[in-house]
């Protein structure tokens, strides 16, 4: 038995079969794979009965649905309003450039993606940058490189273990 | 308290009368002593992002050192958003109302020996005032608060939003109890005509007026009704509707269950957004518990009216904040708006009637109960009654969530309340609204801020956000900030939306390297002009006011990128140049070390220098100099 296809079974069981829940079981998907698969997709489609081409419309339409695996370090920078007047931007760019990889992307080596996001509402502690959902606030781009410098090393330090 | 007090308290009982919450109510006052010492921790965004809850595991491990039990006296208590989160974490210690800001968890043994144990002040860690240093040692002192008037968010910081019996001791639910024991549908209707209410998400609809039209929608098309309650909070800069959902949510939800009661609906939806976990979290809790008290769900306080909810978490759209993409959001689609020519309140949510409003809305209903919609409407001012939660943001020293009556002076809030900008400068400019609201310049800091008097400069009231922005920041680059945002959370459907942002953004991507000419601000108005006409919602129609406004007032700026090819305000990347002013610079190497593309040279102890073709221009030599040596020109 496929582990993966099991856990699908008991996300589908948890809402009704019908089309209004389509949201619904894509965001548990995403949160338990870290994005949607296409036979994920097509299991979602047989349970609602939506089709195939409507369900990605409704997935490529959210920004919080990923279609392709995400790495093994989600980097968020805020880019809310607050977090752009000091600087948000200036991270976005610096990390795009340290990590060869445009926001929205996955590092070829499945380490780092990089995604921007509109506003945390964490504005006094901007700008925010997010690690695998923790918060790092007033982040500088000193900051920023240490702490990928420790995500690196992380990494590096469990390779070596194995 | 007795044991019986006790055992009554752990485990819910289903109230079946107003009585039997004023009797649960009196039970857990009883229950709390008035002087039992409590440590209040803000859990609020920007407090546990800056370490608040190992602060609080601080305190709890504190008492448990000095051999005291937590669950006897004193506690410790978490609760959402206090509100200066620029000073976080924050820390309340109850009954003095002791204010301690930034503190960190070594903090906490001496503030227990001092302030927990005895009743003194531990000043290094309170409030001082940046200009004359004086302390302030309670909330009723620090201006921020002080001159602010709380009233949706009084409970704010207050109350633990996980536990219903704390928001019941403060009197949640009692104007439900009235409502359904005291009053008929069409009663409630009427208090909320009277009350002057404006719908708090951005447009400043007459509440009372909605639903008004959807009783009358009722009459034609029958039942089922909806109530839904619109928490995509998407503004960027905005956190008032997650800061009230994560700490007060019985608020929202008693002012849906009545608001659901005036229109005879059985079904509502908490639409709320993605990125606010903690406020899907909190409501989550707060409806399960609300339901175990029969506060919700089947035959509500034995009123015979039935009403349940369910939450809808957001996908990260920002156009599902537009009530009609929100309603096929619900319905498990791309959210898409659609026309209004026929309105929501008759065709909304399943094509049935349906009454949204916005969370700060929902929270406001049981105010208005409790004090009578005439009472209600003297608050604030004629036209906009009430009061109105913002989001301090920006460049503004006290950073947080800030409550006054509408048509409070503009400098009140920035200056008196927030601080300014800090070092005694005027502010440059403050947003408002959001990507749909404008730039309000400093001449105009008077402007009262209610719905009309916004509208008037070219702003609007929107959700709440309030931008403070100094002379560092440039208008350009924030209108072409909010264009990009808008560009992308564009659904798409409608032409002038689509296409004419991209435009727009296009001129202003010119005018930030220095092409383009005085010509294109007027293109760039007729762009404008044509979105305010033909754009399929408020999206796409509200979009050019960043731009309109930041033109009407600060043409001169827009004009020294085109003309003289320069960036007042030392942001546009192409217009601006680094450089290390001899000086000033004692060699220390440091941002040689750290510069990205190695363009900057020179000996250790003697004065560097920038390779200006060379250089990114990404600012982190300016970010690594400690003796401000860098400048931009």
């Amino acid at each position: 038995m496929n582990p993966v296809g099991t856990n699908l079974e008991e996300i589908m069981d948890r809402y009704p079969g019908e089309p209004e829940y389509l949201i619904f079981l894509l965001q548990d998907i995403q949160s338990s794979y870290g994005y949607i698969s296409p036979e994920s997709m097509q299991r979602v489609c047989d349970r609602t009965g939506v089709p195939l081409t409507r369900a990605y419309s409704v997935a490529t339409f959210y920004q919080s649905f990923r279609l392709d695996p995400k790495g093994e370090h989600e980097i968020k920078v805020c880019l809310g309003t607050a977090c752009h007047l000091k600087g948000g931007q200036r991270l976005v760019d610096e990390l795009e450039r340290r990590l060869h990889v445009e926001a929205g992307g996955t590092t070829e080596d499945m380490r780092f993606t990089l995604n921007t996001v509109n506003c945390l509402g964490a504005c006094a502690i901007s700008p925010v940058m997010v690690v695998d959902d923790e918060y790092h606030p007033s982040m500088s781009v000193k900051k920023m490189d240490r702490e990928l410098k420790r995500l690196r090393h992380e990494g590096e330090k469990e390779v070596g273990n194995v | 308290m007795s044991d019986s007090t006790a055992a009554k308290l752990q485990t819910p009982w289903r109230l079946t009368s107003p009585g039997d919450l004023e009797t649960l109510r009196n039970d857990i006052i009883e229950s709390q002593d008035p002087n039992r010492p409590t440590i209040v921790v803000c859990h609020g965004n920007g407090c546990l992002a800056g370490g608040g809850a190992k602060v609080a595991e601080a305190f709890r491990q504190g008492l448990s050192d000095a051999g005291i039990n937590a669950k006897l006296m004193p506690g410790v208590k978490t609760t959402g958003c206090q509100g200066l989160c620029s000073r976080g974490p924050l820390v309340t210690i109850q009954p003095h109302g002791f204010c301690y800001q930034r503190v960190q968890p070594g903090d906490a043994a001496e503030i227990i020996e001092k302030s927990v144990m005895a009743t003194e002040p531990v000043e290094r860690l309170m409030h001082r005032d940046t200009k004359t240093g004086e302390v302030f040692h309670t909330e009723e002192e620090i201006p921020f608060y002080r001159l602010q008037e709380r009233r949706v968010i009084q409970k704010i910081g207050k109350i633990d939003p996980t536990d219903i019996t704390d928001a019941i001791a403060t009197g949640a639910y009692s104007s439900l109890a009235k409502v359904l024991s005291t009053m008929t549908p069409q009663e409630v209707v009427l208090e909320m005509e009277k009350s002057g209410l404006r719908g708090r998400g951005g447009a400043g609809f007459p509440t009372g007026r909605k639903w008004r039209s959807a009783l009358q929608a009722i009459e034609k098309k029958g039942r089922p009704v909806y109530v839904v309650v619109n928490g995509d909070e998407g503004d960027p800069g905005a956190f008032m509707d997650g800061a009230i959902m994560e700490g007060d949510p019985h608020a929202v939800l008693e002012g849906l269950i009545i608001g659901a009661y005036a229109l005879g609906a059985e079904k509502g939806y908490l639409y709320v957004r993605a990125e606010y976990p903690m406020a899907i979290k909190h409501l989550e809790m707060a409806m399960a518990q609300a339901r175990s008290y029969g506060l919700m769900g089947e035959n509500i306080l034995n009123s015979g009216f039935s009403f349940d909810a369910r939450i809808n978490r957001g996908a990260g759209a920002f156009v599902c904040g537009e009530s009609t993409a929100l309603f096929t959001s619900i319905e498990g689609k791309a959210g898409n708006p659609r026309p209004k020519y026929v309105r929501s309140v008759e065709e909304g949510l399943w094509g049935r009637p349906t009454v949204l409003n916005n969370v700060e809305t929902w929270a406001n209903i049981p105010l208005i109960m409790g004090m009578g919609g005439e009472e209600y409407a003297k608050i604030g001012v004629p036209h906009s009654t009430g009061t109105k939660v913002f989001c301090l943001v920006g460049k503004v020293e006290n950073v947080g969530l800030v409550e006054v009556p509408m048509g409070t002076p503009m400098t009140r809030i920035v200056e008196d309340i927030g601080g300014g900008v800090g070092g005694g400068k005027p502010f440059k400019a403050v947003q408002t609204g959001g990507p749909s609201g404008g730039c309000i310049p400093y001449s105009l800091k008077d402007t009262p801020v209610d719905f009309d008097s916004l509208t008037k400069v070219g702003s609007m009231m929107g959700s709440g956000a309030m931008i403070v922005m100094d002379e560092t920041d440039c208008v350009v680059d924030v209108g072409r900030y909010f264009l990009k945002f808008l560009e992308e959370e564009s659904c798409g459907k409608c032409i002038p939306c689509r296409l004419g942002l991209s435009r727009m953004r296009e001129i202003l991507d010119n005018f930030s390297q220095g092409k383009g000419s005085a010509a294109d601000i007027e293109d760039l108005t007729s762009l404008s002009n044509a979105l305010k006409d033909g754009a399929l919602c408020a999206l796409g129609s509200s979009a050019p006011n960043p731009v309109l406004t930041t033109i009407r007032y600060f043409k001169d700026e827009y004009l020294a990128h085109v003309e003289d090819h320069k960036c007042p305000a030392g942001v546009c990347k192409s217009l601006i140049t680094f450089a290390i002013d001899p000086e000033k610079c004692n060699g220390c190497m440091s941002c040689a070390r750290n510069c990205p593309a190695e363009c900057i040279t020179g000996k250790k102890k003697e004065p560097h220098a920038i390779d200006a073709s060379q250089c990114l221009r990404c600012g982190i030599c300016l970010e690594t100099c400690k003796f401000d040596a860098i400048f931009v020109s």
